[in-house]
């Protein structure tokens, strides 16, 4: 693999001095890698606004915002793993199964339909983790197997899929997910938080360094006496944990737990991370940028709807090329980057 | 067990009884499973069992053929699902003009997807998987917009092609066993193999020595698109529909599973074209015997996690994705 990891300390902290055309370069790339899904995602909403009435209403923003919201809280987990320098693909599959454990505990309160989901999911994550840190097999492989499992899973607890279990749509549990306080659904708000916290977590504590390092250099994080193991486990657990809230909060705004949902979201987790100028090869990332991804595929899918005409299966082509374009951009520019 | 081991892989010791087992554990597996089936399962030891056996893991086996490719070259295809998908819509709309030309249609089609992840990979240096990411969702886009729905395939010829056989042999199987003794040979007798192996080796030696690096990757993922687009084809004939949402979904993963189960590292540099055949119909047989015994699907599923991470586990690579 080629080595583009720079000092966990220092990844996306660039300081050039001045006058230094071959840094001031650098900076730019930098920043072009950092920022260019935002620039992207102002001006498709820009253009967005302008051409359709009904693109920036209170209505459609709110809805693009809900829809965001589930993915988001699963490609923040994501970007944990993947800047540890793994991949989760269980995370649709888990997804599915922390709904269907959600709306069966409901039936139960409130504090079971959370803690239910919330402590299976993480389980899952915890046994990734496990399999990945302590027998060295590839991280694809285990979250491939977790991802059958977890749905074979879910399929045995609802008789093959055949049972649907619905939560009391005036229950407490039920609020969390269709409860709009101040005008904003309650799982945009408990997404904004949880990006908050996880910002701070991946940026400005010991944990967060150590996920750089790990992602950065195994080896050298090793050999500097991060605790490597220790922190695989810790993201795949947390990987789990959010996939599984995530999948919680979408039965209480479904008001049921649907179990053909997350096929494919693995893959739109990832495209969002990556979008959002995550390498996938580890070490560097940012958890904003993964929030961007989320919205930017949400906001060509609602265009791509507004259009009206257009067939959503433009969305796939119109998401496909535009993941391509930002692969190759990315790219370029690390190789521009390691050049100066 | 070191928990932080620092070389890349431990190549399996053929000369002991787990490294036998590391090597041939996948036939050791297809044996107990066939044997087991002999005795407890009704109706098993038939030729027309046999046949819906062979005839269903036919496109899973073709693809898996170009999945070990890629995987050889330290690399995956993830996009060979939505080129199934694109040569279904293809096909079916070029039938009108004889399926030999649907055929080439829908060769060209997974050929200029293969080009265009091979490209990606080779020149720019994007990672095999980012790169067949995005075509697997574009590629599923655009054989959606070629056909927005299901359409019934009417055609004599792709009727015998997708259900008649030769000798009791179906054509399907027929063919899933030629190409795969063909793509054996070439990577065990041709210098396109040895090179493949190099490069999944360590591509920046196999730059060093002078290896056309570049043109061997872009046609390794030109012949897993190709092979995904023969198995979109014959899935076609034998299903006498073109249904572009649903076919291929997931068979990127059931391709990596049987190359995988078959014994060939995710870490490049070896390629067991015997194994993954074995492995693909190892997972077929597994899936049979479970819904045979009447067990759900839901256990199929767990069952195949468990047989993968003792597959790989037995198999023991080293750290990379």
């Amino acid at each position: 693999m080629p080595s583009t990891k720079e000092h966990p300390a220092a990844a996306g902290r660039t300081a050039p001095a001045p006058g230094d055309t071959a840094r001031r370069g650098d900076r730019v790339a930098a920043l072009a890698q950092r920022h260019g899904a935002l620039v992207a995602l102002v001006a498709l909403a820009a253009v967005a606004s302008l051409s359709f009435d009904s693109f920036a209403t209170g209505d459609n923003l709110g809805n693009i915002a809900i829809s965001s919201s589930f993915l988001a809280t699963v490609a923040l987990g994501m970007t944990f793993v993947i800047v540890s320098g793994g991949i989760d693909l269980s995370v649709g599959s888990v997804f599915v199964l922390g709904g269907v454990l959600a709306a069966w505990g409901s039936q139960y309160g409130t504090v079971v339909a959370l803690l239910l989901p919330l402590a299976v999911c993480a389980a899952i994550g915890l046994v990734n983790g496990l399999l990945v840190a302590r027998t060295g097999l590839a991280p694809f492989i285990v979250t491939l197997a977790s991802m059958l499992a977890a749905r074979g899973l879910m399929l045995a607890i609802t008789d093959e899929g055949a049972d649907t279990f619905l939560v009391d749509p005036d229950s407490v549990f039920a609020s969390l997910g269709q409860g709009k306080p101040l005008g904003i659904g309650t799982p945009v708000w408990i997404t904004a938080v949880l990006f908050v916290g996880g910002a701070v977590l991946l940026r400005s504590t010991q944990f967060g360094q150590r996920v750089y390092a790990v992602g950065g250099n195994e080896q050298a994080a090793a050999l500097m006496g991060a605790p490597v193991a220790r922190t695989k486990i810790s993201v795949y657990t947390l990987s789990g944990l959010l996939a599984g809230l995530a999948g919680a909060l979408n039965a209480a705004y479904l008001a049921s737990g649907v179990t053909i949902l997350g096929y494919g979201m693995e893959l739109d987790a990832i495209a969002a991370v990556v979008i959002g100028g995550t390498l996938l090869t580890g070490g560097l990332g940012y958890v904003s940028g993964s929030l961007v991804g989320v919205l930017l595929l949400k906001v060509i899918q609602n265009v791509i709807n507004q259009i009206g005409s257009l067939d959503s299966a433009y969305q796939q082509v119109v998401s496909g090329a535009f993941l391509v374009l930002v692969v190759v951009a990315q790219t370029w520019l690390a190789r521009r980057r390691r050049v100066g | 067990m070191t928990e932080l081991a620092l070389d890349n892989r431990t190549l399996p010791d053929r000369s002991t009884v787990v490294g036998w087992l590391q090597n041939y554990g996948v036939y050791l597996g297809l044996a107990v499973l066939l044997l087991f089936n002999v005795f407890f399962t009704d109706h098993f030891v038939s030729g027309e069992n046999f046949r819906t056996q062979a005839v269903q893991v036919s496109p899973v086996l073709i693809v898996a053929l170009g999945m070990a490719l890629a995987i050889g070259t330290e690399g995956i295809d993830l996009s060979v699902g939505a080129v199934m998908a694109l040569a279904t819509s293809v096909t079916s709309l070029y039938l009108g003009y004889g399926p030999w030309l649907a055929l080439v249609a829908a060769l060209i089609g997974g050929a200029v997807i293969g080009l265009a992840g091979g490209s990606l990979i080779a020149f720019v240096g994007v990672q095999p998987i980012v790169a067949t990411l995005a075509l697997m969702v574009g590629g599923r886009g655009i054989a959606l917009v070629l056909l927005p729905q299901l359409k019934d395939v009417r055609d004599p010829a792709m009727a015998t092609l997708g259900s008649g056989s030769v000798a009791g042999i179906p054509y399907l199987a027929l063919i899933a066993a030629a190409l795969a003794l063909i793509v054996g040979f070439v990577v065990r007798r041709t210098t396109f193999g040895r090179r493949l192996l190099a490069i999944g080796d360590s591509r920046p030696a196999a730059q060093l020595a002078g290896l056309p690096v570049h043109r061997v990757l872009i046609t390794v993922y030109v012949c897993s698109g190709v092979l995904a687009a023969v198995a979109g084809f014959l899935a076609t004939a034998r299903l006498q529909a073109s249904d572009p949402s649903s076919l291929g979904n997931l068979m990127e993963l059931s391709a990596i599973t049987a190359v995988v189960v078959g014994g060939t590292p995710l870490t490049g540099g070896r390629v067991r074209i015997g194994g993954t055949v074995a492995g693909a119909v190892l997972i077929q047989l597994l899936t049979a015997t479970l819904i045979k015994h009447d067990l759900p699907s839901s256990w199929t599923q767990i069952a195949q996690a468990v047989v993968i991470v003792l597959a790989v586990y037995a198999a023991r690579e080293r750290g990379k994705r």
